[in-house]
């Protein structure tokens, strides 16, 4: 029997799914072999409530979504969290910054009563989850990987350590030798330094490397004459959620 | 007593959530309903507060599928407001970057999401051994529009290299020259698409409607250019909020729009209508081959009018290309001064006219926000659609009925997860 898996979504821009359809030909075909894809709601019209392993990608940020999400934890061997929305809340979580009341009135004005939203969260606030492929987006050779090592039934080798040494490896200067700001010291690699090698800075978007040394980060921000304020705004954008934000 | 239930919660194949609901006793419909409920992301309240720096990139988040029209969009705004002018090397990247987009999504909806109905399948997945030289091909395809927007901003998905003022990198030349071999071998894939669609039996169905896109006397419109109307004269998109009239329902959290009529539609068929003239003989001749004439008011041929498109973006970019080549390409300094102000830039996303819109303090921090997407602008129209198209097969089985009902939803290719939202409230 071939593993089923299904995915599902949640509050996000389905930007995680389009990656997966995003594989080449010979890759997609490949894991086709190898798995009975039985619910897919952006590509696919067949639905079913039998499957082995859920990638769920998106945050939870109504109350209606909350009953959804547990349900199919019951269903689901194995839950994958997919992308920074579900991974870490994300930029969904920019919002928690305001009350929900304030949100709502500023979006909404006086229909706002129609509209069921809670602060958004990652899906490990709401249930148990066993595997995360991370990042805004994630990378499909992530996917692949993780996919899998799953289908063979090991553990998906997940780095630790923080962008820099990815990116030092792509060969890019240092964001902070150019005088702007970079979360990459703090923030897990895995991505290899994408965003750096498209002239940008490190987002942290794949959420904090597991011992983070917020120690270090702040010398180097002093060494290049950078403020703490000016690294927790950029922080805000995908970990307003982290424990080091609340 | 025949008694008609349609309730298709989640349509398939669409981005974001939508349900069809239709409830007819005796050949009298008592119901009949596209719902929205999607979960609001409230990007306009999550941007108050943002440097500039961070907008586009927070604002690419609304949607997956089309974030390079997000992008543009956001980083359009800033500019307008900021009272920055392009280069001309900026805006031929943006252009460029834009057909990547524009290619990709058109063979996504057109090859993946939409044909499975017409071949009577229900996803692509069975097609991969029925018709396994399509999907090989339209997987060739997006691999193409893929490459495309690596070479110029790093990823298509939440595109990196693109900023206020510029690139923050240069693409590389010789990538340049070697998918410039690459989009020149894809005619002959589109030409295979062509003739699958040409055996393709497209729904009759006709209800004029009012046409909105983008209009810029230079070229075929996608990221410049004034809000044409079929019914209207011209208007800069300044006044966008006469236009889209924005309103809410109660059964969607997706607001609704209206301009000249009870609805209007945007997307591939308002710009085929409003623009053909300026469409490449190249597209004209396969609109020709494909059957399809401007004006046309048959919704099911938004798809057909994609097509079309996608060997307009070929045109674009192969030519694109050739200018870059030929001019080479110069490091230009992108030197940004914010200053208090308002910001307005509209854009063709693949599946309509978008428009964002915000307003700065003079540290270029932002106080306000205002998106509004296609699909927004489209649902008060799907509606009135459904209201004529049901009527008229209510004698046909039920899994008919929610075929069609279905495939007319899937031609506007509807992007709800978007889900921004506007309105004028001032943040305090």
């Amino acid at each position: 029997m071939k593993p089923k898996i299904a995915f599902f979504e949640f509050t996000s821009c389905e930007g995680c799914q389009l990656e997966v359809l995003n594989l080449s030909g010979e890759e997609l075909l490949d894991l086709l072999g190898d798995v009975d894809i039985v619910n897919f709601r952006e590509a696919i019209t067949e639905r079913a409530d039998n499957y082995d392993i859920a990638f769920i990608e998106g945050s939870i940020s109504r109350e209606a979504e909350i009953p959804r999400l547990k349900a199919i934890r019951e269903q689901a061997k194995i839950i994958v969290a997919i992308g920074a929305c579900a991974c870490i809340g994300g930029v969904n979580c920019l919002k928690n910054h305001l009350t929900m009341n304030q949100a709502l009135q500023m979006v909404y004005g006086d229909s706002a009563k129609y509209y069921d939203t809670i602060p958004a969260r990652p899906i490990n606030a709401v249930i148990p989850v066993d595997y995360y492929i991370r990042g805004c987006p994630p990378l499909t050779s992530e996917f692949v990987k993780v996919t899998k090592s799953l289908l063979l039934g090991k553990k998906p080798e997940i780095p630790g350590h923080p962008v820099c040494t990815e990116c030092k490896m792509a060969g890019n200067i240092c964001v902070f030798e150019l005088g702007k700001t970079c979360l990459g010291p703090v923030t897990r690699a895995g991505c290899k330094a994408i965003c750096v090698s498209g002239g940008r800075h490190c987002w942290g978007c794949r959420g904090l490397v597991d011992e983070p040394n917020i120690n270090s980060e702040e010398e180097v921000l002093k060494k290049y004459g950078l403020t703490v304020e000016q690294v927790v705004d950029k922080f805000k954008i995908y970990n307003t959620y982290s424990e080091v934000m609340r | 007593m025949t008694q008609i239930n349609v309730n298709v919660h989640y349509v398939t194949r669409i981005e974001g959530h939508g349900n069809l609901i239709l409830n007819a006793k005796d050949g009298k419909i008592e119901e009949l309903k596209w719902e929205v409920p999607e979960s609001p992301r409230f990007f306009e309240a999550m941007l108050v507060g943002r440097h500039y720096d961070d907008v586009h990139h927070i604002a690419s988040r609304i949607c997956g599928i089309c974030s390079i029209a997000h992008t543009t969009a956001s980083i359009q705004a800033t500019e307008a407001a900021f009272g920055i002018k392009p280069s001309e090397q900026t805006i031929m990247l943006r252009k460029l970057l834009y057909d990547a987009e524009l290619l990709e999504s058109h063979v996504l909806h057109t090859l993946f999401l939409a044909a499975p109905d017409f071949l009577g399948v229900d996803s692509v997945l069975p097609l991969a051994t029925t018709h396994k030289d399509v999907v090989v091909m339209a997987l060739r395809l997006k691999k193409l529009a893929y490459n495309l927007a690596e070479a110029l901003a790093e990823r298509k998905t939440h595109p990196l290299s693109c900023v206020v003022g510029g690139f923050a990198k240069l693409p590389d030349l010789n990538v340049l020259k070697a998918l410039r071999k690459r989009l020149v071998d894809a005619y002959a894939d589109l030409d295979v698409t062509v003739g699958l669609f040409k055996t393709l039996k497209i729904p009759d169905f006709v209800r004029e409607t009012e046409y909105i896109a983008l209009r810029d006397p230079k070229e075929y419109a996608f990221i410049s250019g004034q809000i044409a109307s079929s019914d209207a004269p011209a208007v800069a998109i300044n006044d966008y909020l006469n236009v889209t009239n924005e309103f809410c329902v109660p059964h969607s959290t997706a607001k609704y729009a209206k301009n000249k009529r009870d609805a209007y539609m945007v997307g591939a068929l308002a710009r085929f209508n409003l623009n053909f003239k300026q469409l490449s003989p190249r597209a004209k001749k396969v609109a020709k081959e494909l059957g399809i004439s401007a004006p046309n008011h048959n919704p099911y041929m938004i798809t057909v009018a994609q097509l079309v498109e996608t060997y307009q973006a070929l045109d674009e970019s192969i030519s694109l290309i050739d200018q870059i080549l030929n001019k080479g390409l110069k490091e230009e300094p992108i030197n940004v001064k914010p200053r208090a102000g308002k910001g307005v830039s509209a854009v063709e996303a693949p599946r309509g006219i978008l428009f964002h819109d915000y307003t700065y303090d003079e540290n270029g921090i932002i106080t306000k926000a205002n998106c509004i997407i296609p699909t927004n602008q489209n649902h008060n129209n799907i509606q009135k659609d459904l209201e004529a198209l049901v009527p008229g097969i209510l004698n046909k089985p039920e899994n008919e009925i929610r075929l069609m009902m279905e495939m007319l939803v899937r031609a506007y290719d509807p992007c709800v997860s978007c889900s921004t939202h506007s309105l004028n409230v001032i943040f305090k």
